[in-house]
C-alpha cells in the first residue's frame, strides 16, 4: 500500500517539478505575486498620508510682502513661497480651473490691521469639493492658524496674562490601539494571500490528477494496472501537498522579507511577523493544504478537460475569500463558532498573532481539527470518485 | 488464456455489447476484428477492468477480472487506444513507473527496464523526454511499459493506428515473438489484411455481437467469400442490429 503511494508520489513530484508551469505558479507566481501587490498598496498609501510632513509645498500667495514674518513662519513649516496670480479674479479662476490647488491672498493693510490690534484679514482661495486639492488647502489653513496662535499668546503675555486662560477644555485622545494592533487592519489581507499562493501551488497537480491524465491519454493504461485507485489518488493528493506547502512556506517567507522594505512604522504600525509567526502561521494554515488539495481534486475529477478544470479551479480560488470578505465587511471579533469555518478560522487567528494578541489555544484547536477533518472527508470523496468508471470520459 | 463468457454493457441507452463470448488461448495470437463502434474497445476494456461488465464474465487465467480485478490486472499488459505518456518523463523513466507499480523489485527494474528497451530496439530515444515523440516512437513506449513485468496475456487496442509501414513491421515481428513465447495475445483492429496476416483465430464482432469466431480459412468457409474483404462484410451482415 505504502510503496505503491510513495512511487505514484516520487513519479508526481519529479514530473511536475520538470513542469514548468506548474513550477512557475507554485513557486513565483503565489509566493512572489501577493507580497509585491501588497508591497505596492501599502507603500503608495504610505506616500500618500505622509506627503504632508515629508514634502516641501509650493503655496502661491498674492501680496507675500506684506507680511514678511508670516512668510518666515510659513517657511519655517516647510511650505514654500512662491508669486501667485497676478490679482484676486485671476487666482479665483486658476483655482477653478484646477490649474492651482490653493491660493493665499494679502491684502495690503495687512501689516497695519496687525499692528493696530485688529484681526488681519488673510484670503484663502480653494476648492473645497476637490479632495485632493483641499490637502493642500487644509495644510495652509492649519499653518496660518498656528501662527494666529503664536501671536495671540504673545500678545496676552504682552498684558501679563497667561495664554492658558484661553483654553477652558482640552481634550485629550486617548488612543488605545497598539501599533500592532492598527497593523491588523491592513494586514488584514495578508492570510488570504497565502491561502491564493498555496491553492496556486497545487492548481496544476490537482487538474493533472484526473483531467490532465485523460487528455493526455495516460489515464486509462495507469488505472489498468494492478494498484488501487485509492492508492493512485492519495499518492497524487500528497504529491499536490507538498506543492502547496512549499508554495505556502515560500509566500510566507517573501512575506517576512517584504515587510522589511515598507516603512510601516511611518503608519504607527509594527505588525507582529518575526521567524517565530512565520512558522506559526505555516503550521496554523497548513491543515487548510489537505483541504485545498482535495476540494481542487474534486472539482477537476468533474470535469471534461484541462481548460475546463482550469476555469472551474480559477473559482475554487476565489471561494475561500467569501467568508474573509463577509466577515471584514461586518468586522465580526473572532468567536468560538467561527472556528469551524475554514479559511475563515485561519484568518481570524493569524490576525490576531499579527496584532500580537494572546493565541486562544481552543480556538487553535478547533481551528485545526475541523479543517483536518473536512480535509479528510473531501480526500475520502476524492478516493471514492476516483473509484466511478465516468471518470475516463 | 483469456475466457469471456456472454459479457453485456450499456451506456446509457446505448447498448455497446449484448452478448459477446470468445476465449483466446496461450501461445496464439487472436484478433478482434469489427467496424467502428463494433464493441472492440468496450470488450477490452472491460478485460483491463476499466469497465465493469453489466453482465457475462470475463476470465484472465482464470482470474475474474470483476471479483479478483488487482489479480487480473497483474496477469495483462495493455495498450489502450491512444495511450498517452509523461512528457516530462523520458521514455526510461516512463517505463521504470509502470514496471515499479506493477510491483517490480526495486533493485530489478533498471535491468528489467533495459531489457525491455533492448527487445523493442528503442534505445535510441530512451534517455530523451517524451514530449514531441512521434507516433511510432510513442506506440513502441507504451508497449514497452505495457509489456515491462512479464504479463502471460496481452491485449492491444489498435495498435497499428498511425503507424508507418516500418513501425507496424517491427510492431508485426514483435508479436509473433511474443506468441512464440507461449503468451496469449489479444488485439483489436478494423483492417481485415492486417487481421489475416497475423492471426491464429479471428473473433469478427459487430452491434455488440459476435458473428464468427473462427480460423482464417474457417471464415473463408463459413461465409463462402474467398476474399477476406467479402467475408468480412458477409460476417457483419450476419447479425442484425437490434
Amino acid at each position: 500500500m505504502t510503496r505503491t503511494l510513495l512511487i505514484v508520489f516520487a513519479k508526481e513530484v519529479i514530473d511536475n517539478f520538470r513542469d514548468r508551469r506548474t513550477l512557475a505558479s507554485a513557486l513565483l507566481m503565489g509566493p512572489l505575486l501577493g507580497p509585491m501587490l501588497f508591497a505596492f498598496v501599502i507603500n503608495l498609501s504610505i506616500e500618500r498620508s505622509l506627503s504632508d510632513v515629508d514634502n516641501s509645498m509650493a503655496l502661491p500667495v498674492i501680496g507675500a510682502e506684506h507680511a514678511p514674518n508670516l512668510r518666515r513662519f510659513l517657511e519655517s513649516r516647510n511650505i514654500e513661497i512662491v508669486a501667485g496670480p497676478a490679482d484676486r479674479a485671476a487666482a479665483i479662476t486658476a483655482v477653478k480651473t484646477g490649474e492651482i490647488d490653493v491660493v493665499i491672498i494679502i491684502p495690503a493693510e495687512f501689516g497695519e490691521q496687525l499692528s493696530g490690534g485688529e484681526p488681519a484679514r488673510v484670503e484663502l482661495v480653494s476648492d473645497q469639493s476637490d479632495q485632493e486639492a483641499e490637502r493642500d488647502a487644509r495644510r495652509a489653513r492649519n499653518a496660518i492658524g498656528a501662527y494666529n496662535q503664536q501671536l495671540a499668546a504673545l500678545r496676552l503675555i504682552g498684558r501679563g496674562v497667561s495664554p492658558v486662560i484661553l483654553q477652558a477644555i482640552t481634550v485629550d485622545d486617548v488612543d488605545v490601539s497598539t501599533p500592532s494592533g492598527r497593523s491588523g487592519i491592513l494586514l488584514g489581507m495578508m492570510s488570504y494571500f497565502f491561502i491564493f499562493a498555496m491553492l496556486m501551488g497545487g492548481m496544476y497537480l490537482a487538474i493533472d490528477t484526473t483531467a490532465g491524465e485523460r487528455e493526455h491519454g495516460s489515464l486509462e493504461p495507469l488505472l489498468s494496472l494492478p494498484v488501487t485507485r485509492e492508492q493512485l489518488m492519495l499518492g497524487k493528493v500528497a504529491a499536490t501537498c507538498v506543492f502547496m506547502a512549499t508554495s505556502l512556506m515560500l509566500s510566507l517567507w517573501s512575506f517576512f522579507f517584504a515587510l522589511r522594505f515598507m516603512p510601516l512604522e511611518q503608519l504607527g504600525m509594527t505588525p507582529n511577523f518575526g521567524p517565530g509567526v512565520v512558522l506559526a502561521a505555516f503550521f496554523l494554515l497548513a491543515p487548510f493544504i489537505l483541504l485545498g488539495a482535495a476540494l481542487m481534486t474534486l472539482v477537476a475529477s468533474f470535469t471534461k478537460s484541462y481548460k475546463e478544470a482550469q476555469t472551474w479551479l480559477s473559482i475554487v480560488l476565489i471561494a475561500p475569500t467569501l467568508p474573509i470578505l463577509v466577515v471584514s465587511i461586518l468586522n465580526v471579533r473572532p468567536k468560538l463558532e467561527l472556528m469551524f469555518v475554514p479559511s475563515l478560522s485561519q484568518h481570524l487567528i493569524l490576525q490576531d498573532m499579527v496584532k500580537n494578541e494572546p493565541l486562544q489555544w481552543l480556538h487553535v484547536t478547533i481551528s485545526v481539527v475541523s479543517t483536518l477533518l473536512i480535509g479528510a472527508l473531501l480526500t475520502w470523496a476524492c478516493a471514492r470518485l476516483y473509484r466511478r468508471e465516468g471518470l475516463l470520459g | 488464456m483469456i475466457v469471456v463468457t456472454d459479457l453485456q454493457k450499456s451506456f446509457g441507452k446505448v447498448r455497446a455489447l449484448s452478448g459477446v463470448s470468445f476465449s483466446a488461448p496461450d501461445g496464439k495470437i487472436t484478433g478482434l476484428l469489427g467496424p467502428n463502434g463494433a464493441g472492440k474497445s468496450t470488450t477490452l476494456r472491460v478485460l483491463y477492468t476499466v469497465l465493469r461488465p453489466d453482465a457475462g464474465t470475463a476470465l484472465i487465467d482464470g482470474i475474474d477480472v470483476v471479483k479478483n480485478s488487482l489479480a487480473a490486472r497483474q496477469r495483462i499488459g495493455s495498450l489502450p487506444h491512444g495511450a498517452g505518456l509523461y512528457p516530462h518523463l523520458t521514455a526510461r523513466e516512463n517505463i521504470a513507473y509502470y514496471a515499479a507499480l506493477c510491483g517490480v523489485d526495486r533493485a530489478a527494474v533498471d535491468d528489467k527496464v533495459q531489457g525491455i528497451i533492448d527487445l523493442l530496439e528503442i534505445t535510441a530515444f530512451a534517455d530523451r523526454r517524451t514530449k514531441g515523440f512521434s507516433q511510432g516512437q510513442r506506440t513502441r513506449i507504451a508497449l514497452a511499459r505495457a509489456l515491462v513485468h512479464d504479463p502471460q496475456n496481452i491485449i492491444l487496442d489498435e495498435p497499428s493506428n498511425g503507424l508507418d509501414v516500418m513501425a507496424t513491421r517491427s510492431l508485426r515481428e514483435l508479436i509473433l515473438k511474443l506468441r512464440d513465447a507461449g503468451r496469449c495475445v489479444l488485439f483489436s483492429s478494423h483492417v481485415m489484411q492486417e487481421v489475416a496476416v497475423l492471426c491464429d483465430d479471428i473473433c469478427i464482432i459487430a452491434h455488440g455481437k459476435v458473428a464468427i469466431d473462427e480460423s482464417v480459412d474457417g471464415i473463408r468457409e463459413r461465409t463462402g467469400c474467398d476474399d477476406l474483404e467479402d467475408a468480412f462484410v458477409a460476417a457483419i451482415q450476419m447479425v442484425a442490429p437490434e
